[in-house]
């Protein structure tokens, strides 16, 4: 990647924390009511805490204390957003919300259960998921997996379930795609991680629903650091879907995520994601697939909310024939910078990745894409692809794109192509010169400028996507 | 000379109509009766896609003078959608392409907004077979709903496309800008066919034209000519006919 100038982004700082509440659904707050909040700030002893608190075996332990030195030691990178004003020493790095995972809802605790219900899990479960995980601070509060994948040998639990059920699994797999070296955040998730998903499709079973996980903060200066693991063995399917809110503060919220995928032969994987978290959130993730002999990795992502995103879903295309998707959508209103795109590092010959971004930024927001497509020397019949078009609905709003292509074989065939539009006064006189309104105008510009990526959604999160569109632009026009 | 004028549905006054600063409309003045179809004839740059944009509200066409008046109200302090809402309709001589707005999803969208109908309680079925019926008549494919508004659509289907949403939204006053420009003898048939059976007691057309191709297939009761922004010759269908074979000129050299 390229290093781009930092830019001083105090005032968006400022305006994030005055924006209305009303604009964002899920800004309520629960009282606390936990069983074990670690005392905030970094340490060797929070580490070996939570270490200790789970039983975990010896050597995550060990990688944990690494990561930590190298977090430590790691400087903030020097490109994209500010991110010098994370108060790391005022974080809580763990909370244990509950006594014990339920998997009946109506052992939840009642303030918890209460807070999932009016996102809406318990209803989606029984309507259309294969799967639910609720994480609620540093845990999984809930879990659940229907009988008929069971039944298939399909494994889905949180990611500490994972570790005590499958050890051998997790100590060949965790940190092979994305290691604690890959970035600072990655380093810290490592050593703080709590939660998350482990998800194993054995060899041929087509998961034909999708799994989902729901991640919720709620405390004040909460860090979640969940960490995910999705095996797809060869031939099989999986769907995996994760949401996320938390509460509107006036400080500061971390959510520092790694998601590890192994696609391998010939097997299927979709990750897709509704991020729509208080712009008191700093977002700053780190996803990477690594894909065997014709496997397919597709990445539908979809950013609304947070104050600063860092992300860039990507995926390691290691042997002929393996095939990467990253679709994804942007919108960065007031007070807010969504830092995106993706990486994908092309390894064998007969590979091919497309890259499509729609960013939207309005009220003053800012959106900046980065994609870097890498192909090493000595490959063949390598075909890659990106497209970023942006979308900007007024002056004080800014878009930036940061293609980086990395090329070191001949045979390849690459596209690259960028566009960025204004909303434009011709469209919305046309829509409203059949009696729609400028709102209702401006609403099916935007949804139609992200209908390709959106369409790749399951029905349910289209809509929702749409929806959440739909309430930012109400919010701000007219 | 417009008959029926006790009837107008639109009534434009003394209209002078500024783009950038430079006036563009300087006095037009004009009486559409309902059941009547108007031609606006007149040569590249006399102001005709003016008028229609002015009339439509288009915020960069700006009125400095004069006054509008639309079945006996103001016009002219109204916004664009409001216009649309309470009858007006102007088919675009370049309607705007919407990447990623299904036409079905559009048309119903405008429906619902032009009659003020509560969605919850819309019909999606009888809507979609009256766009169904629409469609044939336009000769228009069936797959054309499922189609993004405008895009990769060839000339004749876009200005098809313009004459379906007049269909569905039924205006009381409908100005047609350059609906026949850039089309073949087939498709300027199937549009004008189109206009016709739009024909009626209820609506005012107002045809936008530079050539007087299209006035062989929709037969307008008036025709005025637009000269430098001004009306300065009305007549009945024979004007048409005339300046087909004497040219703009001889309406200029009549100023």
């Amino acid at each position: 990647m390229q290093n781009i100038l930092r830019l001083p982004d105090m005032s968006l700082q400022e305006q994030r924390f005055n924006m209305p509440e009303s604009e964002y659904k899920y800004g309520f707050h629960d009282p606390e009511n936990y069983v074990y909040k670690a005392k905030p700030g970094l340490s060797y002893e929070i580490v070996s805490e939570i270490s200790w608190l789970k039983d975990e075996p010896e050597w995550m332990q060990k990688i944990r204390h690494r990561a930590l030195d190298y977090f430590l030691k790691k400087q903030l990178p020097k490109w994209g957003p500010f991110l010098g004003d994370i108060p790391f020493d005022d974080i809580y790095y763990y909370i244990k919300p509950s006594e014990k995972q339920e998997t009946d809802w109506k052992d939840v605790p009642e303030g918890i259960r209460n807070t999932f219900d009016k996102l809406g899990i318990p209803e989606a479960e029984k309507k259309y998921l294969a799967g639910v995980g609720a994480q609620y601070e540093s845990e999984v509060v809930y879990h659940s997996l229907r009988e008929e994948w069971a039944e298939q040998g399909v494994v889905f639990l949180d990611m500490d379930g994972g570790l005590r059920e499958y050890p051998e699994i997790l100590k060949e797999y965790f940190g092979s795609v994305v290691p604690y070296t890959d970035n600072k955040f990655a380093a810290l998730n490592t050593a703080v991680w709590s939660g998350g998903s482990f998800v194993y499709v054995p060899e041929g079973v087509e998961v034909a629903i999708p799994l989902q996980a729901y991640f919720r903060i709620n405390a004040k200066n909460m860090g979640q650091f969940e960490r995910t693991l999705i095996i797809a063995e060869k031939g099989s399917r999986v769907h995996y879907i994760e949401g996320c809110t938390a509460p509107v503060y006036s400080t500061d919220s971390l959510h520092s995520a790694v998601v590890e995928i192994v696609v391998k032969e010939g097997a299927r994987v979709t990750y897709s994601t509704v991020q729509n978290w208080s712009k008191n959130v700093y977002n700053l993730v780190t996803k990477r697939s690594l894909v065997l002999r014709d496997g397919l990795m597709e990445w539908v992502d979809g950013n609304l909310g947070s104050g600063v995103s860092m992300k860039y879903p990507g995926a390691i295309l290691k042997e002929r024939g393996a095939r990467a998707e990253v679709l994804s959508v942007a919108m960065a209103s007031e007070g807010q910078q969504q830092d995106v795109g993706s990486k994908v590092v092309h390894m064998a010959s007969d590979t091919s990745s497309t890259i499509v971004s729609k960013s939207i930024s309005k009220s003053g927001g800012r959106s900046s894409f980065r994609g870097l497509v890498k192909v090493i020397p000595g490959l063949s019949g390598v075909k890659a692809s990106v497209r970023c078009d942006a979308l900007i609905m007024d002056d004080e709003s800014r878009s930036d794109t940061y293609p980086y292509l990395d090329i070191n074989s001949p045979e390849v065939e690459i596209g690259h192509e960028a566009t960025v539009t204004k909303i434009g006064e011709e469209k919305l006189f046309y829509l409203m010169s059949r009696g729609i309104s400028e709102i209702e105008a401006s609403k099916l510009i935007v949804n139609g400028f992200i209908e390709p990526v959106v369409k790749r959604l399951p029905m349910e999160f289209a809509v929702e996507m749409n929806r959440l569109i739909d309430l930012e632009i109400e919010g701000s026009v007219g | 000379m417009a008959k029926g004028s006790n009837n107008n549905i639109l009534i434009v006054d003394n209209l002078h109509v500024s783009v950038e600063g430079y006036e563009i409309l300087k006095g037009v003045n004009l009486r559409i009766p309902k059941g009547e179809v108007h031609a606006l004839m007149g040569p590249n740059g006399a102001g005709k896609s003016t008028l229609a944009y002015a009339l439509m509200g288009h915020p960069a066409y700006r009125v400095t003078e004069g006054s509008v008046f639309f079945h006996g109200e103001n016009l002219l302090n109204k916004t664009i959608d409001e216009r649309a809402r309470e009858g007006l309709f102007l088919a675009f001589q370049y309607p705007r392409e919407i990447s990623g707005l299904k036409v079905f999803h559009f048309l119903k969208k405008a429906y619902i907004s032009r009659f003020g109908i509560d969605e919850g309680t819309f019909s999606s079925m009888d809507f979609f077979n009256e766009v169904k019926e629409k469609t044939k008549l336009l000769k228009m494919k069936e797959d054309f709903i499922n189609r993004y508004l405008n895009e990769g659509f060839s000339g004749g289907e876009k200005k098809r496309m313009e004459i379906l949403q007049m269909a569905m939204l039924k205006p009381e006053m409908a100005i047609l800008d350059e609906p026949d420009s850039g089309l073949d003898i087939d498709a300027v048939r199937i549009v004008a066919e189109g206009v016709n059976s739009l024909r009626g007691p209820d609506i005012g057309v107002l045809l936008v034209t530079h050539y007087q191709r299209i006035l062989n297939y929709i037969k307008p009761d008036v025709v005025h000519i637009l000269v430098d922004g001004k009306v300065v010759k009305s007549g009945g269908p024979e004007l048409a006919e005339h300046l087909e074979t004497a040219g703009y000129e001889f309406a200029g050299a009549e100023v």
